[in-house]
């Protein structure tokens, strides 16, 4: 079970809800991926048109958590204002904080995001910071009291898959709160990877939103966490540098 | 009365007089939506009681698609 502050789910795959092709292939993606949580985020509504589908109005909420974010934040003050609003909802009080802090990279500002956590956890959010792979920072995010640290694979919405391992094994063997790989994922082997390393979960979005068929893809990452998490539990072989048979040597025919 | 919804300068009719009002007007009541008011959020229990000014700052969200 993925245990976040005091929610427990069966699922470690947390799902992005932007830029599918439609609603109806989103719904199916949501469901194929069999993931419990779901990211949202916060922005203006077109009050002229409000007969607009909007996909949260049609998700069976007794089924699904969600985690706004507070992308569009560049300072504290602003994530914290997006974080208030998305709790006003009343159908949430977790919050995924999200504080970018360059354009180009979508890297997070690692000070503001200090900032915006310590300020929502005083106020009683359950607070799951988006962060760089920086493992000093995992660290003080950690003890600050957030609920689950989620350190990015890649920049957001590159597809480019785990870029430091090393990085994320430290902050996953350091952890004592769930560590949540956000950002980067671009196929299965990515996904399975993460989990594999040990990590408690991972969220992801365009690798699914932006597949060829996303539905199909949903439930390859399902798969690929269920079967990166049961290797991390079995244990894998050390890596040896030269071969070792698997089959006896003893008891050769031999003519 | 002329508010400021969402950073667009909109005349609302005179009967809109609370947030509840304005929802209503806009047929805004049953969705899913979140109001500020001059950056204050109003909860859902102040709506009918949280009277609009002349050139109020009104934000209205909702959650949208993201990751």
């Amino acid at each position: 079970m993925l245990k976040i502050g005091p929610y427990e789910f069966s699922s470690r795959l947390l799902l992005g809800t932007g830029k599918y092709p439609s609603l109806d292939v989103q719904k199916e993606a949501v469901e194929a991926s069999g993931a419990e949580i779901l990211t949202f985020a916060v922005r203006r509504m077109n009050i002229f048109s409000p007969e607009q589908p909007n996909f949260l109005e049609q998700l069976d909420l007794s089924k699904y958590k969600l985690l706004p974010n507070t992308a569009g934040a560049k300072t504290a003050e602003e994530a914290v204002r997006i974080a208030r609003l998305a709790k006003a909802s009343g159908l949430c009080d977790m919050i995924k904080v999200e504080v970018i802090g360059c354009d180009k990279t979508l890297l997070p500002d690692p000070i503001e995001t200090l900032k915006a956590a310590e300020m929502l956890l005083e106020e009683g959010f359950i607070v799951l910071p988006y962060t760089s792979d920086d493992v000093v920072l995992a660290k003080r995010l950690e003890e600050l009291g957030c609920h689950a640290i989620m350190p990015g694979a890649s920049p957001i919405g590159s597809g480019q898959g785990i870029i430091n391992p090393l990085n994320l094994s430290f902050i996953i063997e350091q952890a004592n709160v769930p560590v949540i790989v956000d950002a980067g994922i671009g196929g299965p082997a990515d996904a399975a990877l993460a989990m594999e390393l040990g990590a408690d979960g991972v969220l992801l979005n365009t690798a699914v939103s932006g597949a060829a068929d996303p539905v199909k893809m949903a439930k390859a990452m399902k798969l690929a966490v269920e079967a990166g998490r049961l290797g991390y539990e079995a244990g894998r072989i050390p890596k040896k540098r030269y071969a070792s048979a698997s089959s006896p040597m003893e008891g050769m025919s031999v003519v | 009365m002329t508010l400021v919804i969402n950073g667009e300068t909109v005349a609302v009719p005179d009967e809109v007089k609370t947030v509840g009002d304005l929802l209503a007007h806009f047929r805004l009541e049953n969705k899913l939506c979140i109001v500020e008011v001059n950056v204050r959020i109003i909860q859902k229990h102040e709506y009918g009681t949280t009277a609009l000014c002349d050139g109020d700052r009104v934000e209205i969200v909702h959650f949208v698609g993201g990751g």
